[in-house]
């Protein structure tokens, strides 16, 4: 740009600043124009699972009815229980772990390698594959403690897969909760404990559900680490049965359980049921909705709980 | 704290803030006579929550010891050469070799994987980069109250969900486009590309919003167009973030198994062509872990690839740890 005459390096830098608004007015198209497209994608997807499936998945008999292997004509009423006795088992275990281990790591862990190291096997257990835990879980589970392909095995497999995502969300809960809150708590002369339990649990609670209730789509969704802890198939079910050895009763931890994700999986890869895309199709129509309201419930509730704190 | 005999035993010194407060929290709950002290309660928490992240640290020791171990027992017990296990371009473990061991080339699946994981993130890229820049740079409004959502919303579409959209849209496409079966690593890739987007981009917003605003309006007081801010400052500074972002997202495709593993044919064979029915390490224990009895030489060879996998994910952490370094120690 050492131009001697002046004009000239006017010209020079009219014309740049012309090339780099039109630079930037394609950009701005180009940007534009990806956004498009990936939510064309993502509604065309969301709308075609669900279409595809929409005869079977508001079909009553579909929903309740056992599964058929050979003949047509099979439901998926086990393998929707399934689906949700593991999911609130998981919850069950996976919870209270994920509350207490991020209480720790936000409310006292010291600053040191140690809690260095904890950060770090958290974030590993996050990009751990889940067929790397799901096949863990096998060895650990189903062989050596002798459970087999039962639910137990099913629920722990998927506490692992859920531990790391729970801790995360309760993590960023708590420390999002302002710190004023801390010290008005300690001092007020409450412990540490008691902050945390009655002021920054409340505080955090609606992050917390909305977390929760996320991660219980993606559990829902689960299927590589339940193949081989849960197994692939699903005794038929009698809901008035209540011992708890029976096979047949639904309450048994003990029995295999395949889930509605890993029927879709294995009828699929087995592809010996005469109508497997009806089947399949309302399959994922069904595993769509349900995660769809998921989403929804937890949005709902994480916008509520928002509004009912803000306006105490 | 749920100790009855230690609550029994414990001498009334409650600190009345403690107890008007827990009243007004848990509303009628009557005050008990006998209560913990404060630096028992604390205690007591402070032990329970150490305990929970006690549980999970051993579970991810166990993990790692036990998948660990039964995936080198192939090469210490069942004498199955490490190099030939990696370098070797035969699986077939049902025959058996020149030296009478099984014949276990684990390079078509190790390719295979490595082929659809760099394929679905060369894919995802430009999409992910490019509807970040416009959800924080374009329309900020946009993102908050649609994009976002709407990722979340394609984060939590299971995995098997993907697999069978592949399988019933993407088979039959590629299968029409380009002859063959249709299944293979294109495929493979395809589908892991809209499963990896969202995460990837949800890190990728992340790290272009903690650019500091600061650096913008410079550009901007410089004359800078948006897109000269973007490109020259904003994508500069949030370069380890991206970096990191692809890295997760690599690390999620080379693990993901049971979508890839309906769509790229799981044909253990060298991929020659990227519609050619091919198989990933996932795909193959997926496929194969069921059948065969614990502790014969195939099954063991089944934890190696279980151990690669494993591996390969504490190295993408790893990455994503030196990364993270880096740009500290630049910013610094």
């Amino acid at each position: 740009m050492t131009k001697s005459n002046g004009a000239e390096t006017m010209k020079y830098s009219q014309r740049s600043i012309r090339h780099a608004q039109r630079n930037d007015k394609i950009a701005t198209g180009v940007l534009t124009a990806i956004v498009a497209a990936i939510f064309v994608l993502l509604i065309s997807l969301i709308v075609y699972i669900i279409a595809s499936g929409a005869n079977k998945a508001f079909d009553l008999q579909f929903l309740t009815s056992k599964p058929e292997q050979f003949k047509e004509g099979g439901g998926i009423g086990p393998e929707l229980f399934n689906s949700f006795y593991l999911l609130v088992l998981t919850l069950l275990i996976s919870l209270p772990l994920s509350l207490g281990a991020a209480i720790f790591l936000v409310e006292y862990a010291p600053d040191n390698e140690v809690t260095h190291a904890v950060k770090t096997a958290i974030e590993v257990l996050a990009s751990l594959p889940s067929i790397v835990v799901g096949l863990f879980g096998f060895l650990l589970f189903v062989i050596s403690f002798g459970w087999g392909f039962s639910i137990l095995s099913g629920a722990l497999a998927l506490t692992i897969f859920n531990i790391p995502l729970l801790v995360r969300v309760i993590q960023q809960a708590l420390e999002s909760v302002p710190q004023s809150q801390r010290d008005a708590g300690l001092a007020l002369g409450l412990s540490r404990w008691e902050t945390t339990v009655h002021i920054l649990l409340p505080c955090a609670m609606p992050a917390i559900i909305t977390g929760v209730i996320l991660s219980a789509g993606r559990v829902f969704g689960e299927a590589a680490a339940l193949i081989y802890t849960a197994g692939q198939s699903a005794p038929a079910l009698d809901f008035t049965n209540f011992n708890l050895s029976s096979y047949a009763c639904p309450w048994n931890i003990w029995r295999p359980a395949e889930t509605l994700a890993v029927h879709i999986w294995k009828i699929n890869s087995e592809g010996v049921v005469p109508d497997l895309a009806a089947v399949s199709n309302g399959s994922a129509a069904v595993l769509m909705i349900c995660v769809l309201l998921f989403n929804l419930l937890a949005r709902w509730f994480g916008r509520h709980a928002e509004r009912k704190l803000m306006s105490e | 704290m749920n100790d009855s005999t230690l609550v029994n035993n414990m001498p009334n010194r409650s600190a009345t803030s403690s107890g008007t407060l827990h009243n007004r929290a848990n509303g009628t709950r009557p005050q008990d006579s006998t209560r913990l002290t404060k630096g028992q309660i604390e205690r007591g928490g402070k032990t329970l929550t150490g305990i929970c992240v006690g549980i999970v640290l051993i579970t991810l020791a166990s993990l790692i010891v036990m998948v660990t171990a039964k995936g080198l027992s192939t090469f210490i017990s069942d004498g199955i050469s490490p190099i030939a296990f990696l370098t070797g371009q035969v699986w077939d473990p049902h025959t058996l070799d020149a030296s009478g061991l099984p014949t276990v080339g684990a390079l078509p699946m190790i390719v295979g994987s490595f082929a659809v994981t760099l394929l679905s993130c060369a894919i995802v890229i430009p999409f992910a980069v490019g509807s970040a820049i416009y959800a924080v740079e374009v329309n900020p409004r946009f993102g908050r109250r649609f994009f976002r959502p709407a990722l979340e919303l394609l984060v939590g579409i299971p995995s098997v969900v993907f697999g069978l959209v592949g399988l019933t849209i993407l088979v039959p496409l590629i299968r029409n486009i380009s002859g063959g079966t249709g299944y293979g690593i294109l495929a493979g890739s395809l589908v892991l590309a809209v499963m990896v987007l969202p995460t990837v981009t949800s890190l990728v917003i992340d790290a272009l919003e903690s650019v500091p605003a600061p650096y913008r309006q410079s550009s901007a007081a410089l004359g800078g167009t948006r897109w000269q801010t973007i490109w020259h400052i904003v994508l500069r500074s949030a370069t380890p973030g991206i970096l990191t972002a692809v890295v997760l997202g690599m690390a999620r495709a080379f693990g993901e198994a049971l979508a890839v593993q309906m769509v790229i044919g799981n044909a253990p064979a060298m991929p020659t062509s990227l519609t050619q029915p091919a198989s990933t390490l996932t795909s193959i224990l997926t496929m194969n872990m069921g059948n065969e009895a614990m502790n014969t030489v195939y099954n063991d060879v089944l934890w190696s690839l279980a151990l690669i996998l494993l591996v390969m994910s504490l190295i993408f952490i790893l990455i994503v740890h030196f990364i993270g370094r880096k740009s500290e120690v630049k910013h610094d």
